[in-house]
């Protein structure tokens, strides 16, 4: 690859706009320093990976940013806008689905636009296009516990798109389905980052799976939490799904940051 | 049960007893069991008379009344003490001490405090049921899965919402737990009162049957009381196997 495409396909991440910015976050469970002035820029409609050994601060930087989890101090700033708490910009998805047993997929999926007021009619046709955009159509009637786990978080993703917000945010959400649905999930998420304008934050502890998904990976080391180092890959992004693990920049990558993080691998 | 290949209908059994009592009613052992057909017989005259329907309003009015209140203040108190650690703190070592006394101890002060007539035997009524019903509803709460409630919040449930429509449908299996053991303790809490306090419905016909040497007659609405008690303990244990699809996924 050419210099010049180089310079095109990696723009400088200074001219990026950002979507989320988290400025000089510390959290404390008690004595306990969880983070500690943490800042990171989210670049708007691409996918940043949160990527560190267990027990770093992933999740808890990422429900920070949801306004489930107050901080110490710092601040988050979502389109300019200060989080105060949780809001209709960003929709979660969940490591454990987090849908209602008690409910079909399509009353699960219109949940967000439930609380929001929109009348049943609106509400269940909107429910349905994502349920057919994340491939469940003909399972609107279903119960959470007639589907599989794959599935299931299929139904966690349609429920945070039917909100339409800006931010997706992203709790390990592959980490409880198996090996072979997680990489069709890859696939499709790198699809959904490419069609939907929308900016996602993605918390994994899967080297691979980052550098996979990822337009830019922070790696974050524990105790307490910190931005260890922001990784961009630049040139496999475009070579299409199936070439992405074979390139040598993505194999470079991931030994670069298993390199770093060995040493916090007890 | 299947014998000699043919399947038999649930609760069989219970013309093999039924046939015992014929017996031991006919030998003429005792005239505390009158044979069973005679108890039936009886049954059908006893329905038809204006005594037992006044008892059967009576006690039901006090029943339902009774349950109604249970029901109504044990679930939002129960789901409440399950969501806030305070409010836990206070009412629970009473919970637990009221679930395990003896009430009918308490009957007596009842009769104190809301006099002899109807309001008293309502009390007992829901005192008997609230308990378990709290208990229940607060031990459902305390499982619901974190995540769920977190989900409930990042989509911007209200409080309200989020009460009604997670807290409640994750806490149903318990909570029709609750209300199922709840009622069948109010069965208990009604009849007691009415022999206690006032000697009015099912009470005041067990009374006058014994007191009079009726046993046909006391037999017969017993078999009533039972039968009545059964079927909505088995309606509510149909109502939470309706739900217990989901009561080992939350």
């Amino acid at each position: 690859m050419s210099q010049i495409e180089k310079l095109i396909m990696q723009p400088d991440p200074a001219a990026l706009e950002s979507a989320v910015s988290v400025r000089h976050i510390s959290k404390n469970y008690g004595p306990v320093e969880a983070l500690r002035d943490l800042s990171l820029e989210f670049p708007r409609g691409q996918l940043t990976s949160l990527l560190g050994p267990s027990g770093c601060g992933k999740t808890t930087l990422l429900k920070i940013i949801a306004g489930l989890l107050e901080p110490t101090s710092g601040e988050i700033e979502v389109n300019g806008r200060k989080v105060t708490g949780p809001g209709p910009d960003r929709a979660f998805v969940f490591q454990d689905f987090a849908l209602m047993p008690w409910a079909n997929v399509i009353r699960n999926v219109g949940f967000g636009l439930e609380m929001r007021g929109v009348p049943t009619s609106e509400r269940e046709a909107i429910a349905e296009r994502y349920i057919r955009q994340v491939g469940l159509a003909g399972f609107e009637k279903s119960y959470p516990h007639e589907l599989s786990g794959g599935m299931r978080q299929r139904v966690g993703l349609a429920r945070a798109l039917a909100v339409d917000a800006e931010v997706l945010l992203m709790d390990e959400p592959f980490s409880a389905v198996d090996e072979q649905t997680r990489r069709k999930f890859q696939e499709d998420l790198l699809g959904l980052v490419q069609n939907e304008n929308k900016t996602f934050i993605f918390v994994t502890h899967s080297i691979e799976e980052a550098v996979y998904v990822s337009d830019q990976i922070a790696i974050l080391l524990p105790r307490p939490s910190r931005v260890h180092e922001i990784i961009r890959p630049s040139s496999f992004r475009n070579k299409g799904v199936d070439n992405i693990r074979r390139d040598p920049e993505y194999l470079d990558i991931v030994d670069q940051i298993w390199a770093s993080l060995r040493s916090y691998v007890e | 049960m299947i014998v000699y290949g043919y399947r038999l209908p649930g609760m069989s059994s219970l013309l093999l007893w039924g046939l015992l009592w014929e017996i031991v009613g006919r030998a003429g052992l005792t005239f505390f069991v009158p044979p069973l057909s005679e108890v039936v017989v009886t049954l059908f005259q006893v329905l038809g008379t204006a005594a037992f329907q006044k008892a059967l309003f009576e006690t039901a009015y006090a029943f339902v009344a009774g349950v109604a209140a249970a029901i109504l203040i044990g679930i939002p108190v129960g789901i409440l003490m399950g969501k806030s650690r305070l409010l836990d703190e206070l009412l629970l070592p009473w919970v637990n001490v009221f679930l395990s006394a003896p009430l009918t101890a308490l009957v007596p002060v009842l009769m104190v405090l809301f006099g002899f007539g109807m309001k008293a035997i309502i009390v007992t009524t829901t005192l008997f049921a609230i308990w378990i019903i709290i208990l229940n509803a607060r031990a459902g709460v305390r499982q619901i899965n974190k995540s769920l409630v977190e989900m409930a919040r990042s989509f911007g449930a209200s409080p309200l919402n989020a009460f009604f429509k997670i807290y409640f449908w994750a806490a149903l299996p318990e909570i029709l737990g609750g209300v199922r053991i709840g009622i069948i303790r109010a069965v208990k809490g009604v009849i007691i009162g009415q022999l206690l306090i006032s000697i009015v419905g099912f009470g005041a016909l067990f009374e006058l049957y014994s007191a009079n040497f009726l046993m046909a007659h006391f037999w017969a609405v017993l078999i009533v009381l039972f039968a009545l008690a059964f079927t909505i303990s088995e309606f509510l244990a149909y109502l939470e196997r309706r739900v217990s699809y989901y009561a080992a996924k939350r």
